[in-house]
């Protein structure tokens, strides 16, 4: 069992962050699809958890059953999942791997639900480091019309109901997500995120996103490299 | 909150859990550790009517039992399907579940709370597939001090006529094929039961566990346990 933190792999891991809202989803594939076109081998880590620990989440979350404790700990189950089969498998063959949310994700949520912040630090030790962490940065009144116009109903853990903030559903997530955007701002320094202006257009954040992760490609393959001496096993 | 006397308390090993103080537990917490086969479920299920005949309201668990996350996890093993840390964290996650809601709750209400293993297997398990000592250690500071641990210990050559006994033989995961120790089950089991000891026994001295000589008969270790759990609970409250 390996503690992957800084790695050698031939490919290189981007990950985007912020609350709901902000856009870094959609930026995040238009990312992928220049990537691509750019002729890169590039693997989408979408948050398709192995059926397991999709179905003790789902379960705890619809059951209500999820402490503090629980919610952080099933939820670093599912990405150490993802990142042992979905993340360091490509980053061996080289490819560009893109994941939506990570560590920041949990270390936000959790310490909101009441998690000390450095035992949920200490829990996401095996998590692979990302060679860009992007933080797309929205004022919250921006991002909370992009959400409640769009959505037909809110969830109880994502409106933080079970913070009781308020009985209220959608002020509940008001407050919840609030508290969500002052923790990510405190980790911009702490984890060294590169924030992007996410009020501006969809294109000039694009722009800039492409410009920052061209930088990290001079080394980049574009086939696969992986020791010939495998090949015979 | 003064409203007990109590000179027992209770104490996390590191930040522990947040809505939960400890003082306000008055039970007892018991630990049953020890490797595969050393016959801890034997003594459990021994323990438990004596101290209920004695009066004391009991509450047994063990590993995998969480409403949570007990069925994932055994459905994980079988299938062989999630990496090493993933089934670390999973069995955190069993054990922070059962923590919370079994052994606090009856805890809080004066239950002796047996438990079959505790943060000790599944920190050497861990341990010897690789983790961080330090890692995994503090996962588990949101575990409980029990009030006493006793470690039953064997050695390999007294766990194999066990686990010839039974009959489905040397098991995958007690044999850790998971992580190919061996060209079969049996050299595996011989190589990883070794390490699983070894680092119980690098675990008596920190945690304080009381080691009892597993090789002898389940009569002789229930007395012995008996005597021990006696004197434990005689012990100001």
């Amino acid at each position: 069992m390996q503690m992957y933190g800084e790695h050698s792999f031939p490919g290189k891991l981007f990950i985007v962050e912020g609350i709901d809202g902000s856009g870094k989803s959609t930026q995040l594939s238009l990312l992928q699809q220049w990537l691509k076109r750019e002729g890169y081998m590039v693997f989408f880590s979408e948050w398709n958890s192995s059926p397991l620990v999709k179905e003790t989440t789902s379960r705890g979350k619809k059951k209500r059953m999820l402490t503090p404790s629980t919610f952080s700990l099933i939820h670093a189950t599912d990405l150490a999942d993802r990142i042992e089969r979905h993340i360091i498998p490509p980053l061996k063959a080289g490819a560009i791997v893109l994941a939506d949310r990570y560590v920041c994700t949990a270390f936000a949520r959790d310490v909101v639900r009441g998690v000390s912040p450095s035992w949920v630090r200490d829990l996401y030790r095996f998590a692979i480091k990302p060679a860009i962490s992007f933080y797309f940065r929205v004022p919250l009144d921006i991002s909370l019309k992009r959400i409640l116009g769009a959505r037909a109903g809110l969830k109880y853990y994502e409106a933080g109901l079970d913070v009781r903030l308020s009985e209220d559903i959608e002020e509940s997530f008001k407050i919840f997500q609030g508290m969500i955007r002052d923790r990510y701002e405190e980790m911009v320094d702490e984890f060294g995120l590169t924030v992007i202006d996410a009020t501006r257009s969809i294109e000039a954040q694009q722009d800039e996103v492409r410009a920052i992760v061209e930088r990290q490609l001079f080394d980049v393959p574009k086939r696969p490299s992986y020791d010939e001496d495998m090949e015979e096993d | 909150m003064e409203k007990q006397s109590d000179k027992h308390k209770f104490e996390f090993y590191g930040e522990g859990l947040p809505e939960v103080d400890p003082g306000e537990l008055h039970g007892r917490l018991i630990v049953i550790e020890g490797t595969d086969g050393v016959g801890r479920s034997t003594q459990v299920s021994m323990l438990k009517p004596w101290l209920e005949s004695n009066g004391h309201a009991v509450l047994d668990t063990g590993m995998t039992r969480s409403a949570l996350a007990g069925k994932g996890i055994k459905q994980a093993k079988e299938g062989h399907t999630l990496g090493p840390i993933a089934l670390t964290l999973f069995y955190a996650t069993d054990f922070a579940d059962r923590l919370e809601n079994q052994m606090i709750p009856a805890l809080r209400a004066g239950f002796i709370v047996l438990t079959d293993r505790y943060i000790y297997s599944l920190i050497a398990r861990a341990i010897v597939r690789g983790a961080d000592p330090d890692w995994i250690k503090s996962v588990y500071g949101l575990a409980l001090k029990p009030d006493a641990i006793f470690y039953l210990r064997a050695e390999v050559a007294d766990l194999i006529p066990r686990v010839l006994r039974q009959p489905a033989g040397f098991d995958y995961w007690e044999s850790g094929m998971d992580i190919h120790m061996g060209e079969d089950r049996f050299d595996s089991f011989v190589r990883y039961q070794t390490r699983m000891i070894g680092v119980f026994d690098s675990m008596v001295q920190q945690y304080g566990f009381s080691v009892i000589d597993a090789s002898h008969s389940i009569d002789w270790i229930f007395t012995n346990l008996q005597r021990r759990v006696g004197r434990l609970l005689r012990e100001p409250h």
